[in-house]
């Protein structure tokens, strides 16, 4: 190879990367406005501070940035992802770890750009990509509530991201691919409640960070928007909000939809798993305005049709099995045709959570159990245990191929490999 | 033009991606993931509470045979405070934590009432599991402590019967060895806590494994007098403030 063929592939590829680089920049300050130079007079007042905790409330900022236990708002709980470890910041007016230092623009920017207020770039667990339909007015009203909550000197824990995707770099890359600023998607020819609902289920209720499927890198896609996926690393499937088959409401009564939210129990559905911890902290807390105009919205979404996977007959054998272990352990609140017992154990047959072509929900909520949440609407709710202690992994898989093939229901089986899967991910 | 190119680009970089992290999926080293006052008792709380009973037995029973605590009869107040600790992760038992995860303290306090108020007879103790000199050890730390090294007596605030005071303090009998080993340990490593001052933990850090084994031992082999009923109250001072137990007079204070 001659020397000059070398150099000129030396300097294209150079320049290729240059211009790469200079695109990566480009689109991750797009948008950006530079934070106004002078201080900025921020003037707080009791009805921003009261709309702020609504606001706060509806976004759930308060489930990821406290820990188990521990003091409001003050950061350090751990999200898992498939990358690594994310631990969420201190939101506490303190001076050196929280964002007392912080202006309102700078939280502003934060929210709409993913930008921290030293200039990082921050990490989309986070839910920036919805928060960035946030108003700015939305936005100041949470900031003048969090800068009302008592200072707590709880120092940031580092991230445990494993390289590349601990650098700024490659998070730059991944913002240049995935990530652009929003601002509420008005709907000129739909009523103002629908467009409410948008703005609610897209911006702070960030719904789609996990009823939609995420890519290799961790990111989601409009066009798939609602779709249901896995929640990567927790290992729930938050099921699909615009599919009959899987938790679309569109035939749902619309005050069903608005019970659910507020309560976490409806008549034909209730929430479990992650969607328990949404409600508990967030939705129950909806005016009844704003949880109408959420339903609105999810009930006009674009509908998608779920096709069932082929699934063979169940194995006669795992039937039988499978009878044995309901009759003994469930047929008591369950009922012996799965007809459940009206406001306290649902029913099985044609339970679409029982049915869904992913069966990671069903074996997770046979092997640990779980209460509804206990909300204002429904304080004191009935429960499913926990059966890890007393179900081997065959035992679980045939209870719930039987559940699936039982009374009318009709879906894949279950095997034990699932049941093992299911405990290993979660390390039960 | 610019969001195009993305549109373009995103179908070639992921696959590229997952192909290169496949290939190096074998050299990355996974990062471990990061360590992790009585109510009135109202009606129907049998169906609401059917989710504790797989693991603590019928009516909130469980025997000396398995693992899990008997909880019917304790103290109302000892039984909320377990749940309030549970849900906040001062006691770290992930089964008992996601279950009551989202539940209110007036509904956990509701549930503790349910179970503090049933009066059900207990089975004779198993045998002991422990040779004749490891179970005198472990009689004489219960009932005398060890002043030299500072570890009072079980009794001086489990009561003398050792079946608990009501509403906070609660009885050594009727459990399982291996759960009394566990939480005794687990209270020496910081696994379980209580409210502060924890004094529990104090006294579990003076203890040896030895003198663990042998109060879990002689605690486990002895049979429950006067149906396990709690004390109404500590007959004495108790030797040291303890975190969550309000109400009963602590001795030189």
């Amino acid at each position: 190879m001659k020397a000059s063929t070398i150099l000129w592939s030396i300097s294209s590829t150079l320049a290729a990367l240059g211009i790469a680089a200079a695109a990566v920049i480009t689109l991750n300050l797009r948008g950006e406005e530079p934070l106004p130079s002078a201080p900025e007079a921020f003037s707080s007042r009791p009805e921003l501070v009261a709309r702020g905790e609504y606001l706060a409330r509806v976004g759930n900022c308060m489930a990821c940035h406290t820990t188990q236990g521990g003091a409001a708002f003050a950061g350090g709980r751990g999200i898992e992802t498939p990358f690594g470890v994310v631990h969420s910041s201190n939101l506490t007016p303190d001076k050196a770890s929280g964002i007392g230092q912080w202006s309102s623009a700078e939280f502003w920017r934060a929210m709409h750009h993913g930008r921290s207020r030293d200039g990082r770039l921050l990490y989309p667990a986070f839910p920036y990509p919805n928060y960035t339909q946030v108003t700015r007015e939305d936005s100041d009203a949470i900031y003048a509530y969090l800068q009302s909550q008592p200072a707590v000197a709880e120092p940031n824990r580092p991230h445990a991201l494993r390289f590349p995707y601990s650098t700024q770099a490659a998070l730059a890359v991944w913002r240049a691919l995935f990530f652009a600023p929003g601002a509420p998607v008005v709907a000129p020819t739909q009523t103002a409640e629908y467009n409410r609902g948008a703005y609610l289920v897209n911006g702070l209720g960030h719904c789609t960070a996990c009823h939609t499927p995420r890519n290799a890198l961790g990111a989601t896609t409009e066009a798939l928007a609602f779709n249901g996926g896995l929640i990567p690393v927790q290992n729930w499937y938050a099921p699909a909000l615009n599919a009959a088959a899987e938790a679309g409401v569109k035939e749902w009564p619309l005050e069903d939809v608005v019970a659910l939210l507020k309560t976490g129990t409806a008549p034909h559905g209730s929430v479990m798993g992650p969607m328990a911890e949404v409600v508990f902290r967030s939705t129950q807390y909806l005016s009844d305005a704003d949880a109408r105009a959420m339903a609105v919205y999810l009930q006009d979404l674009p509908q998608h049709t779920v096709v069932p996977p082929p699934a063979a007959p169940p194995v006669a054998s795992a039937m039988a099995r499978g009878a044995k272990v309901y009759e003994q352990q469930c047929a008591q609140c369950h009922g012996d045709q799965g007809q459940g017992q009206p406001g306290a154990f649902p029913p099985l047959a044609g339970n679409r959570a029982v049915l869904l072509a992913d069966t990671t929900n069903l074996v997770r909520v046979v092997l640990q159990g779980g209460y509804l949440p206990a909300t204002a609407g429904n304080p004191r709710p009935h429960g499913m245990p926990p059966f890890r202690h007393v179900l081997g992994d065959e035992d679980v898989a045939a209870v719930a191929t039987f559940v699936r093939n039982s009374w009318g229901n009709q879906a894949g089986s279950v095997g034990a490999i699932e049941v093992y899967r299911a405990k290993e991910r979660r390390g039960m | 033009m610019i969001d195009r190119l993305r549109s373009l680009l995103r179908p070639v970089v992921v696959p590229l991606w997952m192909a290169a992290s496949l290939g190096c999926a074998a050299a990355q080293p996974a990062t471990p993931p990061a360590p992790v006052a009585a109510t009135s008792i109202a009606s129907g709380m049998a169906p609401r509470v059917l989710a504790c009973v797989t693991c603590h037995g019928k009516e909130g029973r469980a025997t000396q045979e398995g693992y899990f605590p008997r909880i019917a009869g304790k103290p109302a107040g000892y039984l909320a405070n377990q749940l309030l600790n549970f849900r906040e992760g001062r006691r770290s038992y992930p089964q008992m934590g996601s279950l009551i995860e989202h539940l209110t303290d007036d509904y956990l306090r509701e549930m503790a009432a349910h179970f503090a108020a049933l009066e059900l007879p207990y089975p004779p103790p198993p045998a002991p599991q422990a040779p004749p000199a490891a179970l005198e050890r472990g009689r004489l730390l219960v009932q005398q402590g060890d002043a030299a090294r500072n570890i009072p007596a079980c009794v001086q605030c489990h009561g003398p019967a050792m079946t608990g005071v009501n509403p906070f303090i609660p009885g050594l009998l009727g459990l399982p060895r291996d759960y009394l080993n566990s939480q005794l340990g687990a209270w020496k490593t910081g696994q379980r806590r209580a409210h502060a001052p924890d004094c529990m933990a104090d006294i579990a850090r003076q203890l040896t494994p030895e003198d663990v084994s042998a109060v879990s031992a002689w605690l486990a082999a002895q049979p429950v007098p006067g149906g396990g009923k709690p004390a109404a109250r500590l007959t004495g001072a108790m030797p040291v403030r303890c975190g969550g137990v309000d109400g009963v007079p602590v001795a030189g204070r």
